[in-house]
C-alpha cells in the first residue's frame, strides 16, 4: 500500500509543478546551454560551514574553472518560498511563490539545462504534468471503451460478443507500436499542441481497450448469472438498471487494477511517440520531448545529465507496478 | 488437417482485418501526400487533382480498398508517393533486415531464458531464484527506450561498436568471412538490446511453467526411482513444460516486432522501423499500409511456426 501513497504524493507534486519548479518551463538562458547540474555547497572558500546551502554562478562554477585566489566568485544562497515568475496552479489560480530559488542573476539547475539553457528540473516537473496526464486520461479512455465493449459483449452475448471479441483479438495480436504508428499516421501532423495532446490520448486509448474489455467480459459473464441478478431481473428490472446497479459494480476491482497497469504503459507510449517526433512538440515539455535531444550523438555522449529524466522514470515505474500488485492483492482478498 | 485449415482461415481474417482497418483510418484522415502541393501557389490545383486521380485518391473508400486488395493479391502493394516506386520491393529489403534482426534476437532471448528459467524453477525459493527474480523485475521495469539509449551511449562512448547501419562502407570488397564478421559486429548491439528487452517475461514464463510441472506426481515418481535430477529436469519435466512456452513463442514475436521498431530507429538499423517513421511523416499512405501489413504477416508466420512446433514436439496433440 505504500506504493499508492507514493503515487499520490507524486501526482500532487506534479499538480503543483509550478510551485516546486524554480523556473518556467519555457524560460530560456541562451548564454547557458547544457549547463551541468548545479552543485549545492555548504562550505565556502574560507572553509566556513553554512546551514543554508548556496550555489555559484553556473558559468563561473568551480566545476568548470578551477577556483583561483581572489576570484570574484559570487555565491547565491538558496532561498525558500521566493517570489519569482508567475505560474498557474491547475490552470486556474495564479501564484508567484516558488518552493526554492536563488537571487538574480544566479541560476539553480538541479538537473542541468538543455540546449536553450532551460532548467531541466522545471521541465521535468512540467513535462510530468503532460506525460502523466496523457497516461491517466488514455487509461481512463481505454478502460471506459473496454467497459462498454466488454459489458455489452458479456451481457448480451451471441453475435455481438463474437464480433467485439474477434475485433479485440486483432488489437491484442498486432505489435502495439506498429498499431500506434498506423493510427498516428492517420492523423494530421501539423495541428495545435492541445489537439495533438488530445489525439495522442485517443490514439493510445483506442489501442489499449481490448485487454480490459476481455477481463470485464469475463467478470460480467459470471456476474449476470449470480442469483441476486437473476432475482432482480425476475422483479422486472431493465437491462440498463441491472448493468448499472448489479453487474458493473462487480467489475470495479478489475478496473482499478487495470488502470494502474495501463497508466505506466501509456506514459511510456507517450514518451516513445514524442521521442520519435510524433507527439507533443516544442515548447511544450513532456518526458518524451526531454529525451528526444538524446537522439543527437553529441548530446548523448557529452552531457550525461540529459539522461537524468530517463533514470528518474525507472523508480516511478517500480512504484506503479508495486501499486498494481497491491491492488490485485486487495482485490483478491475482497473477492474471497 | 482441419486444425491447420482453421488456423489458416484465422490468419487470413487477421490480414484482411488489419489491411481494412489501416486503409480506412488513413483514407478517412484529413489531408494526404499531395496536400502540401495544394498550398503551393506555383502548382495549379488542376495538376494536383490530376495526380490524385492518377493514384486513385479521389475515389470512394471502398472502391479504393477493392483496387488495393485486388493488386495486393498479385503482390503489388501500390506505389510509394515519396519514393515514386512500387512499395513491395522497397519493403522487401527492409523486411529482410528486420527479419534477420528479430530472428537472431528471438533465438538469443530464448537461449538465455530457458536455462535461467529452468535453473530458478529447480532452485525454487533458494537465494539464486530470488536474486534472479530481482534481476528480471529490474529488467522488466527498465523502459525499452532507456535500454536502447544506454546501448547507443555505450557505442558512442566506447567506439567498440558501430553506431548504426548494417555494413561498413567497403562491404562489397570484403571476403566472405570478413563480410560475416562485419555483419555480426553491426548486429551485436541491436540484437543485444532486443533480446534484453524481451527477456524478462520469457524467463518468468519458463520458470512458472517448470514449477508447475515439477509439482506433478509423475516427477515425484521419477525422483523416487532415483533418476538423476538433471535428467528429471531436462528429459522429464522440460518437454511437458514446453507446451505453453511454444504458444508463448508465437506471442513473443509481436512484442519483439514492436521493440525492433524502436531499436531500429535508435540504433540505426536499416529495417522497417526507420522507413515506417519516414512514411508516416510524409503521409505516404501505401508505404504505411504495406509496413503494417508486413508486421501482421511476420506475426502470422510466427504463430504458424509455433503451431507447427507444437505439433512436432507434443505427442498429445494429434492432427486428425
Amino acid at each position: 500500500m505504500w506504493a499508492l501513497g507514493i503515487l499520490a504524493v507524486f501526482y500532487c507534486v506534479l499538480l503543483f509543478a509550478g510551485f516546486f519548479a524554480p523556473y518556467d518551463f519555457a524560460a530560456q538562458n541562451r548564454d547557458m546551454p547544457y549547463a551541468p547540474p548545479t552543485t549545492l555547497h555548504f562550505v565556502d572558500s574560507q572553509g566556513r560551514f553554512h546551514f543554508r546551502p548556496f550555489v555559484y554562478d553556473p558559468q563561473k562554477s568551480p566545476l568548470l574553472t578551477p577556483l583561483n585566489e581572489g576570484d570574484s566568485n559570487q555565491a547565491y544562497p538558496v532561498r525558500f518560498f521566493v517570489r519569482a515568475a508567475p505560474y498557474k496552479i491547475a490552470g486556474v489560480f495564479t501564484s508567484h511563490v516558488h518552493l526554492f530559488g536563488v537571487d538574480e542573476p544566479g541560476r539553480i539547475f538541479l538537473m542541468g539545462s538543455d540546449a536553450y539553457g532551460r532548467d531541466q528540473f522545471s521541465r521535468f516537473l512540467y513535462g510530468g504534468q503532460i506525460s502523466m496526464l496523457a497516461g491517466l486520461l488514455a487509461a481512463v479512455f481505454s478502460v471506459s471503451v473496454g467497459v462498454l465493449a466488454g459489458g455489452i459483449a458479456g451481457y448480451y452475448g451471441t453475435w455481438i460478443d463474437e464480433i467485439l471479441m474477434r475485433g479485440g483479438e486483432l488489437f491484442l495480436a498486432l505489435p502495439w507500436l506498429y498499431l500506434l504508428f498506423a493510427v498516428r499516421a492517420a492523423l494530421p501532423l501539423h495541428i495545435s499542441q492541445w489537439e495533438v495532446f488530445l489525439l495522442l490520448i485517443s490514439v493510445m486509448g483506442l489501442i489499449g481497450w481490448a485487454r480490459p474489455a476481455r477481463l470485464i467480459r469475463g467478470v460480467v459473464l459470471s456476474a449476470k448469472n449470480r442469483n441476486f441478478v437473476v432475482a432482480a431481473r425476475g422483479f422486472g428490472a431493465s437491462d440498463a438498471y441491472l448493468l448499472r446497479r448489479h453487474v458493473l459494480p462487480q467489475t470495479y476491482g478489475v478496473l482499478l487494477t487495470q488502470m494502474t497497469l495501463l497508466v505506466p504503459q501509456f506514459v511510456l507510449a507517450e514518451v516513445t511517440l514524442t521521442f520519435l517526433g510524433l507527439g507533443v512538440g516544442e515548447p511544450m515539455p513532456s518526458w518524451g520531448a526531454l529525451l528526444s535531444s538524446l537522439q543527437q550523438y553529441s548530446v548523448l555522449s557529452s552531457y550525461w545529465w540529459m539522461f537524468l529524466p530517463a533514470i528518474l522514470l525507472i523508480p516511478l515505474f517500480v512504484v506503479f507496478y508495486a501499486a498494481a500488485d497491491a491492488l490485485q492483492e486487495l482485490n483478491r482478498s475482497v473477492l474471497l | 488437417m482441419r486444425y491447420l485449415a482453421r488456423r489458416s482461415v484465422h490468419a487470413l481474417l487477421l490480414l484482411f482485418g488489419v489491411s481494412f482497418f489501416s486503409f480506412a483510418l488513413l483514407q478517412l484522415s484529413p489531408g494526404d501526400f499531395f496536400t502540401p502541393m495544394d498550398l503551393n501557389t506555383q502548382t495549379s490545383s488542376d495538376a494536383v487533382d490530376a495526380l490524385r486521380s492518377e493514384h486513385g485518391l479521389n475515389k470512394p473508400l471502398l472502391v479504393q480498398y477493392g483496387h488495393w486488395l485486388q493488386s495486393a493479391m498479385k503482390g503489388d502493394l501500390g506505389t510509394s508517393f515519396a519514393y515514386n516506386s512500387p512499395v513491395a520491393p522497397l519493403l522487401a529489403v527492409r523486411a529482410r533486415n528486420t527479419a534477420l534482426l528479430t530472428m537472431i534476437s528471438l533465438i538469443l532471448a530464448w537461449i538465455i531464458a530457458i536455462p535461467f528459467g529452468v535453473w530458478s524453477a529447480a532452485h525454487h525459493g533458494g537465494w539464486t531464484d530470488r536474486a534472479g527474480g530481482v534481476v528480471t523485475s529490474a529488467l522488466a521495469t527498465i523502459p525499452d527506450l532507456m535500454l536502447f539509449l544506454a546501448l547507443l551511449l555505450l557505442a558512442v562512448r566506447s567506439g567498440w561498436f558501430p553506431t548504426g547501419g548494417m555494413t561498413s562502407e567497403r562491404f562489397a570488397d570484403f571476403s566472405f568471412a570478413a563480410k560475416v564478421k562485419d555483419l555480426a559486429v553491426h548486429l551485436f548491439l541491436p540484437c543485444l538490446g532486443l533480446a534484453l528487452a524481451s527477456l524478462a517475461p520469457l524467463i518468468r514464463h519458463v520458470r512458472a511453467a517448470m514449477i508447475e510441472v515439477l509439482d506433478s506426481p509423475f516427477i515425484r515418481a521419477a525422483r523416487a526411482q532415483g533418476i538423476p535430477e538433471h535428467r528429471v529436469l531436462l528429459r522429464y519435466a522440460f518437454p511437458v513444460a514446453a507446451n505453453p512456452l511454444i504458444t508463448l513463442f508465437g506471442f513473443s514475436v509481436a512484442a519483439m516486432l514492436s521493440a525492433s521498431l524502436l531499436v531500429e530507429v535508435i540504433l540505426g538499423w536499416p529495417g522497417i522501423g526507420p522507413l515506417l517513421l519516414e512514411a508516416i511523416l510524409a503521409k505516404d499512405v501505401f508505404l504505411v499500409i504495406g509496413a503494417v501489413m508486413l508486421s501482421a504477416i511476420f506475426l502470422v508466420i510466427g504463430n504458424l511456426v509455433s503451431d507447427a512446433l507444437l505439433v512436432a514436439i507434443d505427442p498429445r496433440i494429434r492432427l486428425e
